[in-house]
């Protein structure tokens, strides 16, 4: 699905340099379901970032489903975005003047799709994560985990081959991280590929695999017996 | 462009976020409306010039005498200058083809009356040329002719609004109008542009007029428009010389201002033509201001706006949006909210200028308005103002990484 070879980048801090990451080698699997950990700073974020195009390297090799990521146009970008990759942030990033449907719906219109298909699929998707009657709420009439849950239908409304979240439960409280881990351990059951950045053990546990990050390094790489959030729901 | 999504996307967003819309278009609006009515006041200002000169043939010259001021060829100053038909036949023949119409004015004060009605009216003695010299419009009957002035006939023209004073709402076509006693046959009834006291007037051959008051042949001014196919350099020469022969045939000093006045309109018209000129590159330039002024304030904000919704595009952008979709989303509403704001300034600029023109003439505004030519130019400008205002923003928004416009801060 993805490989990474002595990937680097830093930030310009003022005349000097922040050197983040320090060469990553790291390469998932169709269908695996990775956590990323890491202390504060450890550049957790930077390495999603990257693989979801959303950042660029500096240095190193990105072939994400055999395609070389290096030196793309904007538009080129935006097209691989639209169809390889799904976004849960921790801070939801609905848009807040439409509404859940309307959210669910917009990579699908990026996509060029017709109005009448994308509303349709878009509430298919809504209904996957639950969510069919609060279809035509605007995002700060839904709670918290709604709102996660908006963003999870929208993430998927594209059929993305990558599913990238970052700290998608670190808003919400331990029930509702619960409820989504378990959607989520779903989309994987289903097939679909997913990298979590999360700084909480039992989230990391809910994977199959954990990364570990430390200054800019990775610093262990297991594979764990995933515990089903089903459990706790 | 003309994608429906892409509006519906627009719209949505314009209509969600009605405030800063509102906001971003104030500026155009009132640009448009100051300008609406700068343009509507100059046109006012340029509709009474044109006014002023509608009542004659603007190839006119007027011929009048006064006084002499100077002592000249053994007469001394002060002397009386008074021009008689013979005057009047000289410039006739000497000036042939240079003249296009002629004709002498007699000024009398008379008491007219029908019946019961009186008035008193100002009597204008002529010549049948008068009427095209004065634009005279005959509403009924027939303006005074060769004939009248042969058989010196007591005979009148007279105004539509002395037929209203006098013969309230019965026709005078035919009728005999007393003037100072003496019964006249009224034959036309003429209207004027030059407004009410030009249609209180009352015209008579001028030999008619020299034989009852005076019995002289005395005339008080001379009127004649030079041939038109004159340029105006040849119109003002042909006045000079005119003046100059004026002056050599009576006696007078050539540079004496009192005693023989020639007044050539060629020389007014080209004075207002200036003035005109001048106030519409005011007008331009006052129009350009304010609309780049619109302009600039609708970039400002929509570059605002672009920095409010950063986070927005950023997300777009991260569920792929092309450059290109987020260009003419921005573009898109800028040229809208301009086009919009803008055409509500036109409409109240042209609400209040509807609405106090009226009020305006005694500071000489007449009719102050604005064409259907300039309401459908201003839309044009506006929309390509629009695009202007919205292209710097939209190049920006565009450019936005989705990596910063998602840092949570
Ligand atoms: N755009 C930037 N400019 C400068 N420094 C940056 C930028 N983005 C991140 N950094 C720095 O790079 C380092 C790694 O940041 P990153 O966001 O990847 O950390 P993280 O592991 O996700 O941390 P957290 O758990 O707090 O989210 C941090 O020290 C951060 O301050
Ligand atoms: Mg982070």
């Amino acid at each position: 699905m993805l490989n990474i070879k002595k990937l680097h980048k830093s930030y310009p801090i003022g005349d000097s340099s922040l050197h983040v990451l320090k060469g990553i080698d790291l390469s998932v699997d169709s269908g695996e379901m990775v956590a990323i950990m890491g202390s504060s700073g450890s550049g957790k974020s930077t390495l999603l970032n990257i693989i979801g195009m959303l950042d660029e390297a500096d240095e190193g090799e990105y072939i994400l489903d055999g395609v070389p990521i290096k030196n793309l146009t904007e538009k080129k970008a935006a097209i691989y975005r639209n169809k390889f990759l799904g976004f849960i942030f921790q801070s939801f990033n609905l848009i807040n003047y439409k509404n859940a449907l309307d959210n669910v719906a917009l990579p699908l219109y990026y996509q060029g799709m017709k109005r009448q298909e994308r509303q349709e699929l878009a509430l298919f998707h809504l209904g996957k994560v639950g969510l069919e009657p609060w279809a035509h709420h605007l995002p700060n009439e839904l709670s918290g985990g709604q709102k996660q849950r908006v963003a999870i239908a929208r993430a998927l409304a594209a059929n993305p081959k990558l599913l990238l979240a970052d700290e998608p439960t670190g808003a919400l409280d331990t029930k509702t991280s619960y409820e989504i881990m378990e959607f989520i351990q779903q989309l994987n059951d289903e097939g679909k590929t997913i990298l979590i950045v999360t700084h909480e053990e039992d989230i990391a546990q809910m994977c199959k695999r954990i990364v570990r990050l430390k200054d800019g390094l990775i610093m262990e790489d297991e594979k764990v017996e995933q515990v089903r959030a089903s459990q706790y729901v | 462009m003309f994608d429906r999504d892409l509006w519906r996307e627009i719209f949505q967003s314009i209509n969600m976020n009605r405030t800063r819309s509102v906001l971003s278009g104030f500026t155009v609006a009132f640009a448009i409306l100051l300008f609406t009515i700068l343009f509507g006041i100059a046109n006012g200002l340029n509709n009474t010039f044109a006014e002023a000169f509608a009542d004659d043939a603007n190839n006119s010259i007027f011929i009048q005498s006064g006084t002499t001021t100077k002592a000249n060829k053994g007469y001394q100053a002060g002397r009386q200058i008074q021009f008689k038909n013979k005057d009047y036949d000289y410039i006739k023949e000497e000036y042939g083809d240079d003249v296009q119409f002629i004709t002498s004015r007699i000024y009398l004060n008379v008491n007219a009356s029908f019946r019961n009605e009186k008035n008193s009216y100002s009597v204008r003695a002529v010549h049948p040329d008068h009427q095209f010299l004065e634009n005279t419009k005959i509403k009924e009957g027939r303006y005074i002719n060769q004939l009248d002035l042969d058989n010196k006939s007591k005979v009148v023209v007279i105004g539509r609004l002395v037929e209203e004073d006098l013969f309230l709402k019965t026709t005078a076509l035919g009728k005999y109008l007393s003037l100072n006693g003496l019964q006249y046959k009224i034959v036309g009834i003429f209207t004027d542009d030059g407004g009410d006291n030009e249609e209180r007037l009352i015209y008579m051959p001028v030999s008619t007029a020299q034989r009852v008051y005076g019995n002289n042949d005395y005339v008080d001014q001379i009127n004649l428009t030079y041939n038109p196919n004159m340029n105006y350099n040849k119109a003002i020469a042909f006045s000079n010389t005119l003046t100059k022969d004026l002056k050599d045939r009576f006696d007078v000093a050539s540079s004496d201002q009192r005693a023989i006045r020639v007044r050539n309109l060629a020389n007014e018209s080209k004075t207002v033509n200036q003035m005109t000129f001048g106030l519409g590159v005011i007008i331009i330039v006052i129009g350009f201001g304010t609309l780049i002024a619109g302009i600039v304030g609708v970039s400002n904000i929509m570059i605002f706006i672009v920095k409010e919704r950063t986070k927005e595009i950023g997300i777009r952008k991260a569920l792929g949006a092309s450059p290109k979709s987020i260009i003419s989303i921005i573009l898109m509403e800028s040229v809208l909210i301009t086009a919009i704001a803008g055409y509500v300034g036109l409409l109240i600029g042209m609400g209040v200028l509807e609405f106090v023109g009226p009020s305006l003439e005694k500071y000489f505004i007449k009719d102050p308005s604005v064409s259907i030519t300039l309401v459908i130019g201003a839309t044009i400008t506006l929309i390509i103002a629009g695009g202007i205002a919205g292209y710097l923003p939209a190049k920006k928004a565009s450019k936005i990484k989705p990596i910063v416009a998602l840092r949570d801060d």
